[in-house]
């Protein structure tokens, strides 16, 4: 039995002003839980403005988000805050780490806000992450002391840290090496795997193509929606 | 809470000139706060001290503060009977000795008879007018300081001479008099009374020193033309600071006016209440001014840490807790800052203690007077460590705003 972990509905994100700007317009989707969804589209199309609002870091402007069944269209920003610490974990295309704070600081940093768990649980699961993201000899050290892609795993481990039930990630491989792009994808695949909901979007159409689902955006609408087999087609279509 | 103090803490300590430059504006803010606190205030002190050894603590004169209510007024709500004066009644308060062991037996401290008018002095071609109190030597030093304020002579000296009398230094040297000399005393009847100075006092207020003369109860009831009146008990408190309160029990009880020492210097006292609002006015000022290093601090920390703000909002912190960041980093600023306020405050009061002046209301050399209190210490941290947070909110507020969105946005 497969369980919906997010759903969308006629989501519509607007930006009012002197010219209104539509940058999703209507979008309808549910991601199962563990599935690997694959945003793709060309720039410009509002893939990272519909993670924004998968993740709850944006409000709709119509438009309903559930996750795991809670409807989330009527909470305050105080409470999306909250849903974000313990339900979204987020990685950029940037590290945005704190810099003046070791790896290990700045995966506990979510748990450490949460305030869920013993200061001595948080270490040891924090270092766990670490650990399995291929770290564990980086924890003490800071940001400016680690490679692109090591950094990029250490904010990987920080979305992971309160065991969301969504991975939401805008570009996560964009400013790496090929080397350190497999990398992550492959952790990310786990992740999903592992029973975690992973959204990522990508540019890579290599990368996309071993997504469980890849969805094409076009100004703002999915244009297309490939099963995993089909990813081939799809990645003539873009070219 | 751990979490935001360690925060705030990387971000302070990442800046160590800039967070000594607040610091030092805080605590030199503090500092002179509390070094203008204790002069104004030892100042004050000095000067209520003399006030308050100088006048009775209060003066029970025959006088009462209003006309009796009429018997026919009480009667007949239509009779009303101005411009009643005590016509032909004798002054004086009316057994005075069982008043005063009446107003003994509870009063917390002591009480004298005295014989209050007023006369002119004639010298050499000077006339003043005086204010003439006449005492009992024996039971003036239970309510005043006037033994200890004499320059030349002694209290007792008064009974030596004939119709002897105690004048004020400031007013002696107007009139060119010396002790053993003779002036001519003129009362309000017409009485003219040869009276040689038996001594020289010195309160330290112009005011009394000036217009202020001493004789015994016998000369001023001569002066009057009333013998054995005694119109004036004056009174002595333990606590000088409740002689408003005791006043009105002892208006109550006699029906006399009871002046406290308060009320006879209101005008003074009302311009002290001026000076204090000024000076806080302006300490405030000064608090305020001081917590202007620790503003910029925050606003080019939260300038430089707008990613940050947004990736931890992002993540979901909330944004008062984001908030709450920057406003302990200014706590940290302000409260070492105010340590070192209190220590640089000690230190330039207990500098200016040692620094003596001329006290022209004394003639003399002191210490300027400083006032210690645990008080100053705290109020100009409490005030200055809210200007800090003050400071802090402001700009913290505005850049926790932000909408991460925006931010990531255009990092990306
Ligand atoms: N605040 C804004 N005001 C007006 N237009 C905006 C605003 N934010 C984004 N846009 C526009 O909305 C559109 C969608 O932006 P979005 O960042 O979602 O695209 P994207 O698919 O992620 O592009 P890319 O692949 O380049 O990252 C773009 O045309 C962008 O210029
Ligand atoms: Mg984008």
């Amino acid at each position: 039995m497969t369980e919906v972990a997010l759903q969308a509905v006629e989501l519509v994100r607007r930006i009012e002003g002197v010219v209104s700007h539509t940058l999703v317009n209507g979008i309808d989707l549910a991601v199962n839980r563990g599935e690997f969804v694959a945003i793709t589209g060309p720039s410009g199309s509002g893939k990272s403005s519909l993670l924004y609002l998968l993740g709850l870091l944006d409000a709709p402007s119509e438009g309903e988000i559930m996750i795991c069944g809670q409807p989330t269209s009527k909470l305050s920003e105080t409470e999306r805050a909250d849903v974000r610490l313990t339900k979204c974990g987020f990685v950029f295309q940037f590290h945005f780490l704190l810099p003046e704070f070791t790896s290990l600081d700045n995966v506990l940093l979510p748990m450490r806000a949460a305030g869920r768990m013993t200061e001595g649980e948080m270490r040891e699961r924090g270092l766990a992450l670490l650990g399995s993201l291929g770290l564990g000899e980086h924890a003490n050290k800071r940001p400016n002391q680690l490679s692109g892609g090591q950094r990029q795993r250490v904010a990987i481990a920080r979305a992971l840290a309160n065991r969301p039930e969504i991975i939401v990630a805008d570009e996560p491989t964009g400013a790496l090496d090929t080397a350190s792009t497999e990398q992550v994808f492959s952790i990310l695949r786990d992740i999903a795997d592992q029973g975690q909901t992973v959204i990522v979007v990508t540019h890579d159409p290599a990368l996309a193509a071993r997504a469980d689902r890849r969805i094409h955006i076009v100004d703002g609408k999915i244009a297309e929606i490939i099963g995993r087999g089909e990813g081939g087609r799809v990645c003539e279509m873009a070219s | 809470m751990k979490l935001l103090f360690n925060i705030a803490w990387t971000h302070v300590s990442a800046r160590v000139r800039q967070t000594l430059v607040g610091m030092a504006g805080v605590a030199m803010g503090v500092g002179f706060t509390i070094m203008m606190a204790g002069l104004m205030q030892g100042s004050q002190i000095d000067f209520l001290r003399q006030l308050v050894d100088t006048m009775p603590h209060i003066t029970v004169d025959d006088e009462r503060r209003s006309v009796p209510t009429q018997p026919a007024e009480q009667e007949y709500a239509a009779v009303q009977m101005a411009d009643i004066a005590n016509v032909g009644k004798r002054p004086g308060i009316k057994y005075p000795e069982s008043v005063m062991s009446s107003l003994r037996s509870w009063i917390p401290g002591d009480v004298a008879p005295s014989v209050g008018t007023s006369a002119i002095i004639d010298h050499g071609g000077a006339r003043i007018g005086i204010t003439l109190t006449g005492i009992d030597p024996r039971r003036e030093v239970q309510v005043s300081k006037l033994g200890s304020q004499m320059r030349e002579g002694k209290l007792d000296d008064l009974s030596r001479a004939p119709n002897g009398i105690i004048v004020g230094e400031a007013l002696a040297e107007k009139l060119g008099v010396k002790t053993g000399n003779t002036v001519l005393l003129v009362g309000g009847q017409g009485t003219r009374l040869n009276s040689t100075v038996a001594g020289l006092f010195r309160s330290g207020l112009k005011r009394v020193d000036e217009s202020q003369i001493y004789s015994l109860a016998g000369t001023a009831q001569l002066m009057m033309g009333q013998s054995g009146v005694v119109n004036q008990l004056r009174l002595r408190l333990n606590d000088p600071m409740s002689a408003q309160k005791v006043a009105a029990q002892v208006e109550a009880q006699t029906g006399y006016r009871s002046v406290s020492w308060q009320e006879a210097n209101a005008d003074l006292l009302s311009t002290f209440t001026v000076r204090d609002f000024i000076v806080l006015t302006v300490m405030g000022a000064m608090l305020l001014t001081s917590s202007f290093a620790t503003y910029n601090i925050i606003s080019t920390i939260t300038h430089e840490k707008r990613q940050d703000i947004a990736i931890m909002k992002s993540l979901g912190m909330r944004e008062y807790a984001v908030r709450r960041i920057f406003i302990i980093e200014s706590i940290i600023i302000g409260v070492v800052g105010i340590l070192f306020g209190w220590i640089l405050g000690y230190l330039l009061c207990y500098g200016w203690s040692k620094i003596t002046i001329f006290n022209p209301l004394t003639g003399t050399t002191v210490p300027l007077q400083i006032y210690y209190s645990a008080m100053h210490y705290v109020v100009a941290g409490g005030i200055s460590l809210l200007c800090c947070a003050g400071a802090a909110y402001f700009p913290a507020r505005k850049a926790t705003r932000v909408h991460p969105v925006d931010i990531i946005r255009g990092a990306s």
